[in-house]
């Protein structure tokens, strides 16, 4: 008993951290499957040169007969419209994929996360003038400026994340903001005040832990929202011409009569590759916000 | 420190809330108004003393707690802690000042945040304050959840595992750690069970001989006043109109307004025979108080007088003040 005792209260000054996060992830079999769902795509990704079977980048060499040729031993998920294997574009085109997701949605919470917090803490003016801002952006609407800025930007990979970011901050400020103005009423904040803490103290401590699902939850639905937007302007042929993505797969496919010649080989690899790594985000964003949120835990029920 | 200057000294506090007038209302140029919260409220409290602040709800006394502390910006007076200047301290001095001027919030559940166990919690102003090494606070977090009645290998808790009454005693136990001169107790029973409230009440009354604590007692009850206050002030729409000892207070009131809060204490004795005054009316707006003693409308003693004049806050006996113009005359 008193061994127990010495030992309890050691996380006084310590944070619950990442390894509880972990901890819990390992419990649940909906955020062990977004988990390996994106493993497995980010394994290919940064693996690609070694995992896929030819060089998607090679110059094209087609013949009659490879183009659009169906699925075979030499070439599992058939060729494109440039005779090249889908398999390894498609496993190239991840890349493209999850540095838009990431890169995008990474700097898009942090930007929607952080005008949310200062609008939401110190509230008055400056809020007023943030949300202001906000609001003006999130009233455009976000498919005839994607292809506007991109076209008018040119369209490179770092332009989409541009742009991405440019129109999906909105929705976490929002959130965010609505958030820290209700967290900034309760009592523990007017508490955490009266005891001597520093603003920042009380953003770090008693505030960004009660968003910080909100952001996480966002950042899943973010992620999804970038490589899905990539993909369709990719697909409106808007893509970085010299990468592949799956987005410009479809692209191709699509304005180079694979549906006519019914090759349906080329349009779903790319097709269920995004549908995979959305899903993954998303069961991993909800399973996430389920632990950081300890309320929600059934312990307390014992 | 010489036991002679008060912990506290505050001189004719005022806090005016701005009543929005919305756009129709600046379109129309309807006048700005505001809600006099604490219109001129004035006391002292020394060293070890417990002063019982009671009145209805919306009578300024939680705002008196809270402006005093800084948690609401005064809009004048004076609030001297230990001398020193609290309504216009600087950042440094004040935080200075916050380590010794402490708060026990009403409501327990809404004061602790759900996401930090009770012993960060606990731990928390030292920190704030950089006291101690993480050893020495942990040390300190059992010593002080000891005091307040918790075991020690409750730390890593989180709030929802405990009861309305443990939540307290935590609240207690987070004031307490920082060994304060003064503790504003905001009402601290008020949103516990009649069974438990008696405990909380004996906890802070023992800590309070215990450490010769100064508490700034807040309460709309006289009835949980008279166990633990040494004086009492009773406050009416914003402003103080009793302020004495509790034994003068509780024997002879020289206030309608404290005479009918005292009747109004229930007594667990069945056969006693008791007058109770059953004031009518509801508090008037504090946006528009009345004139003159602004009890007079619900007065069952007002005369002329108190319709016209507002009577002064005098010492009517020694060490016993009021503010009527017929004190003790009932």
């Amino acid at each position: 008993m008193a061994q127990v005792l010495s030992q309890a209260p050691t996380s006084v000054d310590t944070e619950a951290g990442w390894r509880t996060i972990w901890r819990q992830l390992r419990r649940s079999p909906m955020g062990l499957a977004g988990l390996c769902m994106l493993a497995v795509v980010l394994f290919m990704a940064i693996f690609a040169p070694w995992v896929a079977p030819y060089d998607p980048y090679a110059p094209v060499r087609a013949r009659i007969d490879t183009i659009y040729a169906p699925p075979s031993a030499e070439h599992p998920l058939g060729t494109d419209d440039g005779g090249k294997d889908v398999l390894s574009a498609f496993i190239f085109g991840a890349r493209v994929s999850l540095i838009v997701g990431f890169v995008a949605s990474a700097i898009t919470v942090l930007i929607g996360g952080l005008v949310g917090i200062v609008a939401g803490y110190y509230g008055g003016r400056v809020g007023g003038a943030l949300m202001g801002v906000t609001n003006i952006f999130l009233v455009i609407p976000d498919l005839p400026l994607y292809v506007v800025l991109v076209s008018l930007l040119g369209p490179s990979i770092w332009n989409i994340i541009l742009a991405i970011i440019l129109l999906s901050w909105t929705g976490t400020a929002r959130l965010v903001y609505a958030q820290v103005l209700s967290i900034r009423e309760r009592q523990f904040v007017t508490r955490a005040r009266a005891i001597g803490a520093s603003s920042g103290y009380i953003i770090r401590k008693h505030i960004l832990p009660l968003v910080l699902p909100i952001i996480l939850a966002q950042n899943a639905l973010v992620i999804s929202i970038a490589i899905l937007s990539e993909s369709g302007l990719a697909f409106l042929g808007l893509g970085d011409p010299s990468l592949i993505s799956w987005g410009t797969m479809l692209n191709f496919a699509f304005g180079r009569g694979a549906v006519s010649v019914g090759a349906w080989w080329a349009l779903l690899p790319p097709g269920l590759g995004i549908v995979w790594v959305v899903l993954g985000w998303t069961l991993l964003g909800y399973v996430i916000e389920d632990i950081v949120n300890p309320r929600a835990r059934t312990h307390h029920l014992m | 420190m010489s036991d002679t200057q008060p912990v506290l000294e505050v001189t004719d506090l005022q806090k005016r809330f701005a009543v929005p007038r919305g756009v129709l209302g600046a379109l129309r140029g309807a006048p700005r108004r505001s809600v006099r919260a604490i219109d001129g409220v004035s006391f002292t409290l020394g060293h070890g003393e417990v002063l019982a602040l009671v009145g209805e709800s919306g009578c300024g006394k939680t705002t008196t707690g809270r402006t005093i502390l800084r948690l609401e910006q005064a809009t004048s007076g004076e609030v001297l802690f230990e001398g020193k200047d609290v309504l216009k301290a600087g950042g440094r001095q004040m935080k200075a000042l916050r380590r010794d001027m402490q708060i026990v919030f009403q409501d327990p559940y809404a004061s602790l945040d759900p996401r930090i166990t009770v012993g960060e919690s606990v731990a928390e102003g030292l920190l704030i304050h950089g006291i101690g090494t993480p050893k020495d606070r942990q040390e300190r977090v059992r010593e002080v959840l000891a005091k307040v009645g918790l075991h020690s290998s409750q730390v890593n808790r989180f709030p929802h595992e405990f009861s309305g009454g443990q939540r307290q005693r935590i609240g207690i136990a987070r004031a307490l750690i920082m060994e304060p001169k003064l503790i504003v107790c905001d009402e601290p029973v008020s949103a516990l069970d009649v069974s438990i409230q008696s405990q909380v009440l004996n906890l802070l009354k023992n800590l309070q001989r215990e450490f010769g604590l100064t508490y700034l007692f807040i309460a709309h009850n006289l009835s949980v006043v008279e166990h633990i206050s040494d004086r009492v002030g009773v406050m009416y729409l914003g402003k103080m109109v009793e302020l004495s000892s509790r034994e003068d207070l509780f024997r002879e009131p020289l206030h309608p307004y404290t005479k009918a809060l005292i009747s109004a204490i229930p007594n667990p004795d069945p056969t006693a025979r008791r007058e109770r005054i059953v004031l009518q009316g509801d508090v008037p707006s504090p946006i528009n108080p009345p004139s003159g003693c602004r009890f007079h409308p619900r007065c069952w003693i007002a005369r002329e007088v108190c319709r016209e004049q507002e009577p002064a806050f005098e010492e009517k006996r020694k060490g016993h003040w009021a503010a009527c113009h017929f004190a003790g005359q009932f």
